[in-house]
């Protein structure tokens, strides 16, 4: 039988899958939130979830609708501060960053700041907020995207947060701290990660009923695709289950 | 120290430490004398026109928005703001009595963006200097350290890094490339917290944000608090006083201060309040409307709580509270 689910579903039931037990995910409002809710509870029972403003470890049986809620340190371990928590993860003990903005170039540099000019935008978007601090301290971040031409772009407007910034050995060149940067993309086409020499965007799977030349179409630069390229598989009854019952049963996300 | 890469923006607060230890020389007391007081007297006390502020913690979580409506209610002009916050910095750029922020982030998450960021921005054209929520945060830390900037390893190599105010060096013992955070001081911190006691002794619940660093990077600190206690609760628990009270210059007693954002264990958001904010400001006049209806034309915080639905309501916010 064929399951029914939505795109923001098929986000969180990848995302999820993504992440190894016993480590710990910087968490971002939505999707992140939901995916390690899920991982959690199948695949990475022991995950810390870690929210800025102080919360780490908090069960997440309440879904908070930011990132500096109560809801982000239910019955959690910790209750600390931002400092503390953004200095946890500049001593390196944060495994997964999670991540999104209105665009995202072949490098994983990620933008939602401005469209346009900064001091006369065309759109102003929140700014960095964590995201600059989760992309320069995680040791592998994880980018949540809508997929099309218009966010996959050759040419960011603004870099808000970095990737691999303009290619290998960039980001320590910089100052950033080595072997930390970008892992995954997980978008509504796909999910992708980066080729190791070049530090490109690379085509790992495609998501259920998709090709790879749709990837292709919906990308604004050269993406890289290899000879073989998997094929997610669709959300699980289990997981759809969990997710609908259990994790969001008041479809605030999903 | 050779400076390798500067932003492109000056500092809309210079980093004056000595400055900050003669302030507290001649203007902190270390008396124990009461120091409750109404919204409206601390905020005519303490915010000058042109004076750089801040608020804590989030926006929606244990923000200060009784003492952020007092100040839109006198009304200041060419404020200066750290810019990290939703409701708070939104009342105020609706306003319009912000010149200049030093943001990281403004915008409502699950609820998207600002629209009063966005006019004030796209068309206002109030400045913005850039910076990421750790930034900032030790930005204070170290002011309240009574240093005059602090090395980091973030906002390396990006534009948040090319439209800030810091500059980037080499570290003297490693050679590491480092970016040189300022120290930010407050002319005027406001704080919403659990308990305090007469003489501005604090205590919070749950997630500090950044109050304890903001607290101590504050000229002037003005504390509103859920209860007041009695200076004996601080007496035995002192290891739970966050802000000792010689750093406060006022005291103010705002029971459901956070309206409508939340307080850790006491009450939850009002989340319909909250969406009504965002959809009358996606018109200038719409915003300007809510704050007559909500602010200007209320005369303080007990009629504003009257206002939004009373003790009705407060006991919906109240089991609204996720707990322990």
């Amino acid at each position: 039988m064929e399951l029914k689910y939505n795109g923001t579903e098929l986000l969180i039931c990848l995302s999820a899958r993504i992440m190894e037990d016993r480590s710990s995910a910087f968490i971002g409002t939505g999707v992140p939130m939901l995916a390690a809710a899920l991982a959690k509870r199948l695949y990475a029972p022991n995950l810390v979830s870690v929210f800025e403003f102080g919360g780490v470890g908090s069960s997440l049986k309440y879904l908070p609708r930011g990132v500096g809620e109560s809801k982000t340190f239910y019955r959690a371990s910790v209750a600390s501060g931002i400092c503390d928590i953004m200095e946890t993860a500049a001593r390196g003990f944060i495994t997964y960053g999670f991540l999104g903005g209105a665009q995202i170039d072949m490098y994983g540099n990620l933008n939602s700041t401005v469209i346009g000019d900064q001091a006369k935008p065309k759109v102003r978007m929140p700014g960095s907020g964590g995201a600059n601090d989760v992309g320069s301290f995680c040791w592998r971040t994880i980018a949540i995207m809508q997929h099309d031409a218009r966010r996959f772009v050759e040419k960011i407007d603004y870099l808000t947060t970095p990737g691999y910034l303009s290619g290998p050995g960039a980001r320590e060149a910089a100052g950033l701290f080595p072997e930390s940067g970008p892992y995954r993309v997980v978008t509504n086409l796909a999910t992708l990660g980066y080729e190791e020499e070049s530090k490109r965007m690379m085509l790992i799977s495609t998501n259920p009923g998709v090709t790879v030349e749709q990837v292709v179409e919906n990308t604004g630069f050269e993406l890289i695709v290899p000879d073989e390229v998997g094929q997610s598989e669709p959300p699980t009854e289990d997981e759809l289950r969990i997710l609908r019952e259990e994790i969001d049963p008041e479809h605030l996300y999903i | 120290m050779e400076i390798l890469e500067s932003g492109l923006y000056d500092l809309i607060q210079p980093p004056d430490i000595d400055g900050l230890r003669k302030w507290n020389r001649e203007n902190k007391s270390m008396a124990l004398e009461s120091k409750l007081m109404s919204e409206k007297e601390a905020m005519e006390r303490f915010v000058s026109d042109g004076d750089y502020v801040g608020f804590e913690l989030y926006g929606t979580c244990r923000a200060p928005l009784s003492l952020v409506r007092e100040l839109v209610r006198q009304g200041r002009k060419n404020l200066r703001l750290a810019g990290q916050g939703l409701q708070d910095v939104d009342f105020l750029l609706a306003a319009g009595m912000v010149e200049a922020m030093d943001i990281t982030y403004v915008g409502y998450e699950v609820h998207g963006l600002s629209p009063v960021l966005r006019r004030a921005a796209e068309k206002q054209g109030v400045k913005m200097v850039e910076w990421s929520n750790a930034a900032l945060a030790w930005r204070f830390k170290a002011a309240a350290m009574g240093v005059s900037y602090l090395p980091i390893r973030s906002m390396l190599g990006t534009d948040t890094f090319k439209y800030s105010a810091g500059k980037v060096a080499e570290c003297p013992f490693t050679g590491d490339r480092v970016m040189l955070l300022p120290a930010l001081i407050l002319d005027c911190g406001v704080i919403h917290v659990h308990k305090a006691d007469q003489y501005g002794n604090c205590m919070l619940e749950g997630i500090s944000g950044f109050a304890l660093e903001m607290a101590r990077a504050s000229k002037k600190l003005v504390i509103s608090a859920e209860e007041i206690v009695d200076n004996e609760e601080i007496l035995k628990y002192p290891d739970r006083n966050v802000i000792p009270y010689y750093h406060v210059d006022a005291v103010v007693h705002a029971p459901f201060g956070s309206h409508p954002g939340e307080m850790p264990y006491l009450y939850g958001r009002d989340e319909p309040g909250i969406m009504e904010w965002l959809q009358v400001t996606k018109t200038e006049e719409g915003a300007s409307d809510y704050l007559d209806k909500y602010i200007r034309n209320v005369p303080d915080h007990a009629a504003y709580i009257e206002l939004v639905g009373g003790e009705e309501k407060l006991k919906e916010l109240r089991a609204l509270s996720v707990g322990r």
